[in-house]
């Protein structure tokens, strides 16, 4: 399988990459570690005809320390967040999800900000900035503005990304609590059919929905003094899971109960 | 566009079109067919080559992408007639049979083993969830890449 024709440029500043997707409008999609974006490519589910590649942008690939928080470069790779000293220390939630996706050759390519800019809501990452109150910067032409996790996702594969705007960084509060996740796949380097992330009282889960999703109704029962068992009860109120042959929707629902009890006592024991 | 690779110490200079895959790269331009295409879905490894010294699937970069960095292919790994440790431990372990899925197996394993020079047999077993293999059933593939650990260790 071949992508479609189409135009690939290196940019070598946000800057340039920013211009060229202001140039190209629609036309135009940023590249970074492709690996979401090239098998649609080769399906020709996307047919861009220019491609700007930003994964050499070195500006955007880093992991510091900020006081309360960690800020992420978005071109950050699955593989530097697993490893990183820095995030296992202090957002331990995140290093261990990324060592979960696919496997080494995805985690060499694949990057945060393209996990999160993809907005699928079967990947892992967001789910876990949704848990983990990450806030992500967004550059465009008019300057830089921050949007909580928790308005980032819109609905199926659409994000609060506007066309022309580039993800920069993420902002993770340091993690002080419990945390833990659970992804339940049918093969080692499949998917979640159904998964769970857990820090401290935030409950977020992956693949239930239009969007990955903060489980209110188990945070609410946990607020309100229910056990781990019995909030996780609650795992599948008011979401809407796919229902696909290899997994109903039913199905989901009771594994997103099951994961959800078991990443709570896991997080608390 | 012209792409400049260095592959296996060589430089590779070649005019391509921009949609080129690193993997028909390395095949039709390089003429080094010793990386296979199985899936074509970024899910089998049998394409896997190393990028800058770590293991991805060929199958899903550009060729334009590794304009300016570096690859190794099955075809580099060794030098002269001497084989590369992970090689002589498939050899000696019996790590194949039909050879399909060998070069991405054995550079999935440099790979790991650059990372992670000691792994247990499970670290083993996660480092290669990416590559598949029709044939041989793993055991012995996990085998190869311990014997291959052990003697780098010992020397
Ligand atoms: C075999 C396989 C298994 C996988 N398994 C998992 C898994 O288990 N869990 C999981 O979560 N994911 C999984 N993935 C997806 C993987 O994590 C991708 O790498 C990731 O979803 C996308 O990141 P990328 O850097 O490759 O983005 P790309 O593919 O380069 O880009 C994806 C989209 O985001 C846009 N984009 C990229 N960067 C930015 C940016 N900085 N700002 C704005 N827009 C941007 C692109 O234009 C494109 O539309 C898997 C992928 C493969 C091929
Ligand atoms: S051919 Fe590339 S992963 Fe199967
Ligand atoms: S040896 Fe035949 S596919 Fe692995």
């Amino acid at each position: 399988m071949i992508p479609a024709a189409f135009t690939y440029r290196r940019a070598e500043s946000v800057d340039e990459a920013l211009r060229l997707l202001a140039e190209h409008g629609d036309d135009a999609k940023l590249l970074a570690g492709g690996h979401s974006l090239l098998p649609l490519m080769k399906l020709r589910l996307a047919v861009p005809e220019l491609l700007v590649d930003v994964a050499g942008l070195r500006e955007l690939a880093f992991i510091d320390d900020a006081d309360s928080a960690v800020r992420i470069g978005a071109l950050t790779r699955h593989h530097d967040l697993a490893n990183s000293a820095l995030l296992t220390r202090e957002v331990p939630l995140l290093a261990h999800a990324a060592g979960t996706i696919g496997d080494p050759q995805v985690r060499h390519r694949g990057t945060l900000g393209g996990s999160l800019a993809h907005g699928d809501a079967a990947a892992d990452l967001p789910a876990v900035a949704l848990a983990l109150d990450a806030v992500l910067v967004l550059r465009g032409p008019d300057g830089t503005r921050e949007v909580p996790a928790g308005e980032f996702f819109v609905d199926f594969f659409e994000t609060a990304l506007e066309p022309g705007e580039i993800l920069t960084e993420i902002r993770v509060p340091k993690q002080t609590a419990g945390w833990d996740f659970q992804k339940f796949t049918r093969r080692a380097i499949d998917w979640a059919v159904v998964g769970a992330a857990v820090a401290g009282d935030a409950v977020a889960l992956v693949n239930m929905g239009a969007t990955p999703l903060r489980a209110t109704a188990v945070e609410s029962a946990l607020a309100a003094g229910a056990s781990p068992a019995e909030a996780a009860e609650h795992a599948a109120d008011d979401t809407s899971p796919a229902d696909e042959p290899t997994a109903s929707a039913d199905y989901r629902r009771h594994l997103a109960r099951v994961l959800v009890r078991r990443a709570l006592e896991n997080s608390r024991a | 566009m012209r792409v400049t690779i260095t592959v296996n110490d060589t430089e590779q200079r070649h005019e391509v079109e921009d949609r080129t895959l690193l993997v028909h790269f390395l095949r039709e331009n390089c003429g080094l067919t010793g990386t296979n295409t199985g899936c074509d879905t970024t899910s089998c490894g049998a394409c896997t080559v190393l990028f800058d010294g770590e293991s991805v699937k060929s199958c899903t970069v550009l060729a334009a992408q590794a304009d300016g960095h570096a690859v190794t292919t099955i075809e580099g790994l060794s030098a002269d007639e001497e084989l590369h440790p992970v090689q002589r431990a498939f050899q000696e372990r019996h790590g194949l049979q039909c050879g399909f899925c060998t070069p991405g197996m054995v550079l999935a394993s440099v790979s790991l083993l650059q990372e992670n020079p000691s792994p247990t047999e499970r670290e083993v077993r996660d480092g290669l969830e990416g590559n598949l293999c029709r044939c041989t059933g793993y055991q012995n593939i996990v085998d190869s890449v311990l014997t291959a650990s052990r003697e780098e260790a010992a020397r």
